[in-house]
């Protein structure tokens, strides 16, 4: 397998859709390339440093603004 | 191309959640905050809270939005990149969706559904405030596949516990804004907010193989971006 192999079945490997054969090729290539190694691991970490960490918080006080146009809408009837 | 009205209230079927057991060899990075897959036989929470506002019990909504405003902000901050658009996005799609319900169809999930409504939302107040040219999930996105550039080196062991909390939400926010929009989208909805592939090409009027040639690109460009904020250093470099 090359690496532009490798990476074509990158996302799979991440999310866990390959086949057991392709899984077992996939290591047997990451055995030796240490390049696609560190791709694999570093693709994985953004992904989780993405989902782990809040970068956009709710405003303030949108809550409070939203419920009321809910309300607001809601006496021209529910 | 994606018409900011064209893809509001399709109905999406036969989806499959997108949290599965990764193998040992290939540990599952953090698990998703937002969406938990529900067994096939299984009701969602949510096909009762939305019988509830259809028999005009209002407080149930209000349990949907506080459910759901945070991902829909994130959502709506991600495509305008406007915080003042994102608000009113958030407001416009929540009652959209209240004002639509009975248009909502039950074999779709309510989450699914209202973020297809906040996603065009949000492409309609890109094209308002670029004085009304047309704006679609496809702009900026390169047509032909290129092979991604890597940077190859490793990172360091934690690489965020270089940076404070804010340095790294910046840090963060800086290099999702530099992706292009048809990549930043597809990351965002299928990566961070955990909808499947299938739900993210209804979502955005994609086809499944150009939302996963997407999420390939979005994530290896993000990685490669990253990079440089958290290389490995090396012996004796500052």
């Amino acid at each position: 397998m090359t690496c532009t192999e490798f990476l074509a079945q990158l996302d799979d490997l991440i999310d866990d859709v390959v086949t057991t054969q392709m899984r077992a090729d996939l290591q047997e290539h990451l055995r030796g390339c240490d390049h696609c190694e560190v791709t694999l691991n570093t693709t994985r970490k953004t992904i989780q440093i993405y989902r782990s960490h809040e970068i956009y918080e709710l405003p303030t006080g949108l809550r409070e603004r939203l419920h009321k146009a809910i309300m607001e809408r809601c006496k021209k009837g529910c | 191309m994606v018409s900011p009205t064209g893809i509001l209230y399709t109905t999406v079927t036969g989806l499959n959640g997108t949290v599965s057991p990764f193998p040992r060899e290939f540990p599952h990075p953090t698990p998703m905050a937002t969406i938990q897959p529900i067994a096939e036989n299984e009701q969602h929470p949510d096909v009762a809270l939305v019988a509830r506002v259809r028999g005009g019990d209002i407080s149930a909504y209000d349990t949907l939005v506080r459910k759901y405003d945070r991902q829909v902000f994130r959502i709506a901050q991600h495509i305008t990149q406007n915080r003042e658009d994102a608000e009113d996005v958030v407001q416009d799609a929540f009652l959209k969706a209240y004002e639509k319900l009975d248009q909502f169809q039950g074999n779709s999930k309510f989450y699914t559904w209202l973020v297809r409504i906040a996603v065009n939302e949000s492409l309609m107040r890109l094209r308002k405030r670029r004085t009304g040219r047309m704006v679609s999930i496809d702009e900026d996105v390169e047509t032909e596949e290129g092979s991604v550039p890597r940077d190859l080196a490793d990172w360091a062991p934690d690489p965020e516990q270089n940076y404070t909390q804010a340095e790294l939400a910046e840090i963060l926010r800086k290099t999702i804004q530099g992706l292009p929009q048809g990549f930043r989208v597809v990351f965002v909805l299928r990566d961070v907010e955990g909808l499947s592939t299938e739900e993210t090409a209804e979502t955005l009027g994609l086809s499944v193989p150009a939302v996963k040639s997407r999420l390939l690109r979005a994530r290896l460009q993000l990685r490669e971006r990253l990079t440089r904020y958290f290389r490995r250093k090396k012996a004796g470099e500052k």
